[in-house]
Order: C-alpha cells, then structure tokens, then sequence
C-alpha cells in the first residue's frame, strides 16, 4: 500500500494535457493518410497496391509506436522493464516468417 | 575498537540488490504489462494465422466491396466510411482515458471520474457501432459457416476464379467473426472493468488510498485493446 503511494507520485509527471493532445492529432493525421490511401491514392490515383501494403504496415507500427510510448507511457518506464515487453514481441517475427513461408508453400501445393 | 565492515558485508543499493521493485512500478501494474504481452501474442497469432490463409489464397472478397454501408444512412457507396468512424471513436475514447490518469495524478477526483464516463461511452458507441456492423454482414449472409449466395458473391470479389469464391468467401468470414469478435470481447471486459473502477473513483476509494494507480492499470488494457484495433483495421479493412 504504502509502495502504491510513492510510485504513483512524481515519476510520471511527464504526461501533460499538451502531450496528449499532440499525440492525439498524430494518431489522427496518420489515420487520415490511410484512408487518403486507401480511397484516392490506390482506387485514382494509381498507387499499385503492392506500395500501399508495406505503407499501410508502416503507419500501422507508428500509430502502435504512439500508443505504447505515450499513452501507455512505456517510453518513461525503467529500461528494465521496456526491454522485458519489446523482446518478447520479436518472436512474433519469427511466426510470421514461418507462416508466410508456409503460406507460399500452401499455394503452391494449389497448381 | 573501531569496528570495520568488510565490502562484502556493505549493503548494496543497486536497483537489482533487493527490497525494491527494479522496474520502479507497483507489482499490480507490472502484472498488467505481462498480462497484455501475452495477450498481444493471441491476437498477433490470430491475425498470422488470417495472414497465412490469405497470402496461401487466389483471391479474397475485397474490403472496400464488403464494407462499403453506413448502416442507418447508405446501403452502399460509402466504403470505410463507417469503420473509420469507429477507429475514431476508439481513439478519441483512448485519449479521454489517458486524460483520467493524468488528473489522477493530480488527486482531482471529479476530473478523473468525467474523464471516466467519457471513456465508458466511448466503449460502449465502438460497441454498438461494431453491433451494427456485424448485423449488416450477418443480412448479407455472412456468419461462421454461411457466406451469400453466389449471385451476391461476385459483387465483393475484385477478380479471381469464380469457383474458388465460396472458399475464401467462408475463410473470410470466420475469420473475420472470430478476430473482430474476440476484440470485441476484450473491449466489452474493458468497459465493464471501466465501470467498475468509476464506481470506485465516485466512492472514493482510490481518494483514501491516495492514489489513483488502479486509473492506469485499466488505462494500460484499455490503450491496448486501441492498440489491437489499429492492427485490425489494417489487415481486415485497408490491405
């Protein structure tokens, strides 16, 4: 109880209304850009979706990015502790190569 | 006699020597972090999963066919109107909760508990909005093990094999019904939890405590089902 008391006191000052509102916008302007993709760019303007994809992936791992960091406030944490969460998530890499390699195969099992 | 203390015996002060958290955050919190990590890896093997289905596929009903209503206003010819909408509204209902942990922060019990309600809407308009969506799918003859009709169907494929259709059509749709489900799930928990630590706040629980760390551990799940949906929208609505 008493431990509850002084953590939540003073370290984690650094999010401010300011902050939250940039981020906030951020997110937005990001989504935006998606849909200026996904209903101009490809559909009119002649983006080959093979581009929009890994854009669309970009933006995503940003908007991810924003969320963890700021609101989430893993960016102020102990180094300790944002190392613990990011590892582990790289594994997840290594199914998506795996499944990707598999799903290739899959298809070609197909013709 | 002077008593000399050797090095060994020197208590040690380092943040991994003992007697303190070496993260510097309350167990509770740490808890939520590893809770959400293994949570992610669900989610992300699900979403591998509907990647492998898809890139092994030879064609796919295409999302800007599907989901192309407004339901209530337009039948068709509005794609991605309404889902981003709901990206929208799950954003803005993540930074209203963020705002609750920084008054937190500075013990206003009123602020915090606004902020709160405000959240708590915003979960239950993504809700509802995700209610509409799936009723409109569910007209249209898609659920877990039924897809339209083949006269229907072609109109949401942009080119393929037309007899490879009714597959990839029933892929997509348990697929889809299974993943937006199960963030759905997640969001509906949250927004119970959410109420659960607003009647507290309004109790005045965390006011005793005299602290409002409770407010950013729900804060941390609530960020992250926001988080899952900024990948399910990518892949179901915008690849």
């Amino acid at each position: 109880m008493s431990s509850e008391h002084t953590e939540a006191h003073g370290e984690h000052a650094s999010m401010t209304k300011g902050k939250i509102v940039k981020v906030f916008v951020i997110l937005l302007l990001i989504t935006v850009v998606e849909f200026i993709i996904a209903l101009w760019a490809v559909p009119h303007a002649g983006l080959p979706v093979n581009y929009a994809n890994p854009i669309y992936i970009f933006l995503t791992l940003l908007k991810a990015y924003y969320i963890v960091a700021f609101f989430m406030h893993l960016k102020f944490e102990k180094l300790g502790l944002i190392y613990s969460l990011v590892v582990p998530v790289l594994f997840i890499i290594g199914l998506i190569l795996a499944l990707t390699n598999e799903s290739h195969h899959w298809l070609d099992l197909r013709f | 006699m002077s008593a000399t203390v050797s090095q060994i015996d020197e208590v040690k002060t380092t943040p991994w020597a003992g007697g303190r958290s070496p993260f510097a955050v309350e167990y509770g919190k740490m808890m939520m972090w590893f809770f959400l990590l293994s949570d992610a890896f669900t989610f992300s093997s699900l979403l591998i999963a509907y990647g492998a289905l898809r890139f092994s596929s030879t064609s796919w009903p295409s999302a800007e066919l599907v989901f192309q209503s407004v339901p209530g206003l337009l039948d068709n010819g509005a794609p991605l109107v309404f889902v981003g909408i709901m990206t929208f509204i799950l954003i803005l209902s993540s930074v209203t909760m963020v705002l609750a942990v920084e008054a937190g922060h500075r013990n206003a019990r009123k602020e915090v508990a606004g902020w709160m309600v405000a959240t708590i809407i915003g979960g239950f308009m993504f809700l509802g909005c995700q209610a509409l969506e799936w009723t409109h799918l569910h007209h249209e003859g898609f659920w877990w093990g039924s897809i339209p009709h083949m006269e229907e169907l072609k109109h949401l494929f942009k080119g393929g094999d037309e007899a490879t259709f009714g597959v990839y059509a029933q892929q997509f749709a348990n697929l889809f019904f299974t993943i937006t489900g199960f963030h759905g799930f997640h969001v509906f928990s949250g927004v119970i939890i959410n109420i659960i630590i607003l009647i507290n706040v309004l109790a005045g629980t965390y006011q005793k405590r005299g602290s409002y760390l409770m407010v950013e551990k729900v804060g941390l799940y609530w960020h992250f089902v926001d988080l899952v949906w900024v990948f399910v929208f990518t892949f179901f609505y915008l690849v």
